[in-house]
């Protein structure tokens, strides 16, 4: 079976993700072969000596310095033709949304998404995803040749293997006038805040409902030592700064205790602040996929709780 | 300039989920629908648009039960027009972003916009996401994961963000699809008389033939998750649940 996996990196610096993807490859037994997009021959070099893969398929153009849909799309679909390989393997980031799709479609190929494991069985691949925002999980029987997008963390990544993969270089004409061209890169807003150095998190979600219950958990953090968080749609709807935000397009945290309110638990969400040593998880729907992964749970009203718990710490 | 907003309904998930008795599907009798979170970001940046550009905006959705209310919801928010695209539930096993796609480019190509856009996912989308299909079916640019729109001439300029608080602004040429994260707005709220006024507004159809696409819908099947390793649960009344916590984080040297 020959695997192709997907690459992504930042300025030379590969992604968790696709070290993930390469670890998951690997279980599947195969051949793997590893796309990288860069800018130029040196940068594809220095990511190759990372990758735990047999054979590095390189595309190095000037047009690829950023991420650019687009043009990613053109080096993935040329890769997937060129190579033909029976999986494609893609982490779903905001790359994977972007790119899954189109080459799906244009290689008439099945694909499944949010997958957390895969199983093999000769040429069937049985998936299982997360969906409902991790409420339900699905099983499906995907046929070869097809794709699969992976949740970041689905798999542990071994310590850094190294790699002496051969590059092959693949040529790919992205001097046409591309339809979508990169501007800029914008920084994390910072405020000062780093919630990766905070060992305590009291963090509350969409059930917050307002700035006017946030001195409830800013009354626990202050009394527990703890920053203070959000969800996305609590960052989204201004209640806290954009700096406050955990989850896959927020900071990825990692505290002793991680203490949260009224939020469901989204594989989004998840992604951000699994791996913290303490997770204490209050929810009002005893089905919140969150009682999942904290380590204890209440099915209760923060409204009620929370103070309670505030007034207990005196 | 003409915008085109796709709106889908969807499962609400703070409800209980039940599954149909061959598990390919929750069991949509009793389940309450809602706009798609990410949807209603979609139409609330399309919003913001048409007040700083005067550009159009068309609300789009195929037909389900709950659909003519969520496009009323639309026109009551500032969406110019509504379009429904006629369905026959009967008719579709899945309703699959894959699936569904041919049946919106049909839709996108006779409304011919200048930009169309849609959520960035709906949670029950296992086989990808509608905006990149979209795209591949019109040969449109697309990037998703936006939260910043402007709107120029010929062009588009979009935020798309990822991991770690990173983003990047993209120039993507017109038309093209963009799939919301977040508009630079939350969502306006909506009084109900004003959707009172709208009751009797007929939403008119689009007259074209809706043939779902391929996906994988028949080997799926959904199971609630395994609870194993999942959490220890506290019970009791809200003052029994504060003690016991306060309980735990003092076990483990946090008071
Ligand atoms: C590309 C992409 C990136 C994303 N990045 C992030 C990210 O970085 N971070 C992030 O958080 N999300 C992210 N999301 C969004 C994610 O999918 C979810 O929408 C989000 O995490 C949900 O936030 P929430 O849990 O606060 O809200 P909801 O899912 O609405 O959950 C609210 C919860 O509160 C509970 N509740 C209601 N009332 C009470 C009460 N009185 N007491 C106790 N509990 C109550 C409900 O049962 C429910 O479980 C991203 C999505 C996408 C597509
Ligand atoms: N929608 C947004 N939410 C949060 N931060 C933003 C947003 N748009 C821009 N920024 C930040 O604001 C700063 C200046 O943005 P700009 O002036 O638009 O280039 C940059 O650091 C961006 O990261």
């Amino acid at each position: 079976m020959g695997i192709l996996v997907q690459i992504e990196h930042v300025d030379g610096q590969v992604a968790d993700g696709a070290h993930e993807l390469l670890a998951m490859a690997r279980s599947l037994g195969g051949t793997v072969e590893a796309l990288v997009c860069a800018k130029d021959a040196t940068t594809v070099a220095a990511i190759a000596d990372e990758l735990d893969a047999d054979t590095v398929v390189a595309v190095a153009d000037a047009v690829l310095a950023d991420y650019v849909p687009a043009a990613y799309l053109t080096c993935l679909a040329q890769a997937m033709e060129d190579r033909a390989p029976d999986l494609v393997l893609l982490s779903y980031s905001t790359a994977g949304i972007d790119l899954a799709g189109g080459v799906a479609l244009k290689s008439g190929r099945e694909m499944v998404c949010y997958a957390t494991a895969i199983e093999r069985d000769g040429a069937v691949l049985t998936v299982k995803s997360q969906v409902y925002s991790g409420k339900l999980t699905a099983s499906t029987t995907l046929p070869l040749p097809g794709i699969v997008v992976v949740m970041p963390g689905a798999i542990k990544a071994p310590e850094r293997a190294g790699g002496s993969a051969p590059v092959e270089e693949l040529v790919v004409d992205l001097s046409v006038s591309q339809s979508i061209r990169h501007v800029e890169n914008l920084l994390p807003d910072s405020d000062g805040i780093d919630l990766t150095k905070a060992e305590r998190i009291v963090c509350v979600g969409r059930a917050l409902g307002g700035t006017d219950k946030l001195p409830l958990a800013e009354a626990l953090a202050v009394k527990l030592g703890a920053e203070i968080a959000g969800s996305r749609p609590v960052i989204d709807a201004g209640w806290l700064p954009r700096a406050r935000q955990v989850g896959k397009s927020g900071t990825k945290v990692k505290p002793k205790l991680y203490l949260m309110a009224g939020v469901s638990g989204a594989p989004e969400h998840l992604e951000g602040m699994q791996d913290s040593d303490l997770i204490i998880a209050l929810n009002s729907d005893e089905q919140a996929p969150i009682f999942r992964k904290a380590h204890y749970g209440a099915v209760c009203d923060m409204f009620e709780v929370l103070p309670a718990l505030t007034e207990k710490l005196g | 300039m003409k915008i085109t907003v796709i709106l889908r309904l969807e499962p609400v998930l703070t409800e209980e989920l039940e599954l149909t008795n061959d598990a390919r599907d929750v069991d949509r009798e009793w389940i309450g629908l809602d706009m798609n979170q990410f949807d209603d970001q979609a139409l609330e940046q399309a919003i913001l648009i048409k007040e700083q550009t005067g550009a159009e905006v068309v609300a789009i959705a195929i037909e389900d039960e709950g659909t003519d209310r969520m496009l009323k919801t639309a026109l009551a928010r500032g969406a110019d027009t509504a379009r429904l695209i006629p369905m026959d539930e009967y008719d579709v096993e899945s309703r699959s972003s894959r699936a569904m796609a041919p049946i919106y480019a049909m839709a996108i190509r006779e409304l011919e916009p200048d930009m169309v856009l849609v959520g960035v996912l709906s949670n029950a989308d296992i086989y990808g996401e509608l905006a990149p299909y979209l795209a591949a079916h019109l040969g449109w640019p697309q990037a998703s994961a936006i939260s910043q729109v402007t709107l120029g001439t010929g062009q588009v300029t979009l935020r798309q963000e990822y991991a770690g608080g990173r983003s990047a602004r993209l120039a993507l040429q017109l038309p093209a699809i963009a799939g919301l994260q977040t508009a630079a707005q939350p969502p306006r709220y909506v009084a109900g008389s004003k959707l009172r006024d709208l009751l009797k507004v007929q939403i008119p159809e689009l007259n074209i033939e809706a043939v779902p696409g391929a996906d994988l819908a028949e080997a799926t099947t959904l199971a609630l998750p395994d609870m194993s390793g999942a959490a220890e649960m506290i019970d009791g009344d809200a003052q029994e649940i504060a003690n016991a916590i306060h309980a735990l984080l003092e076990e483990k040297g946090f008071v």
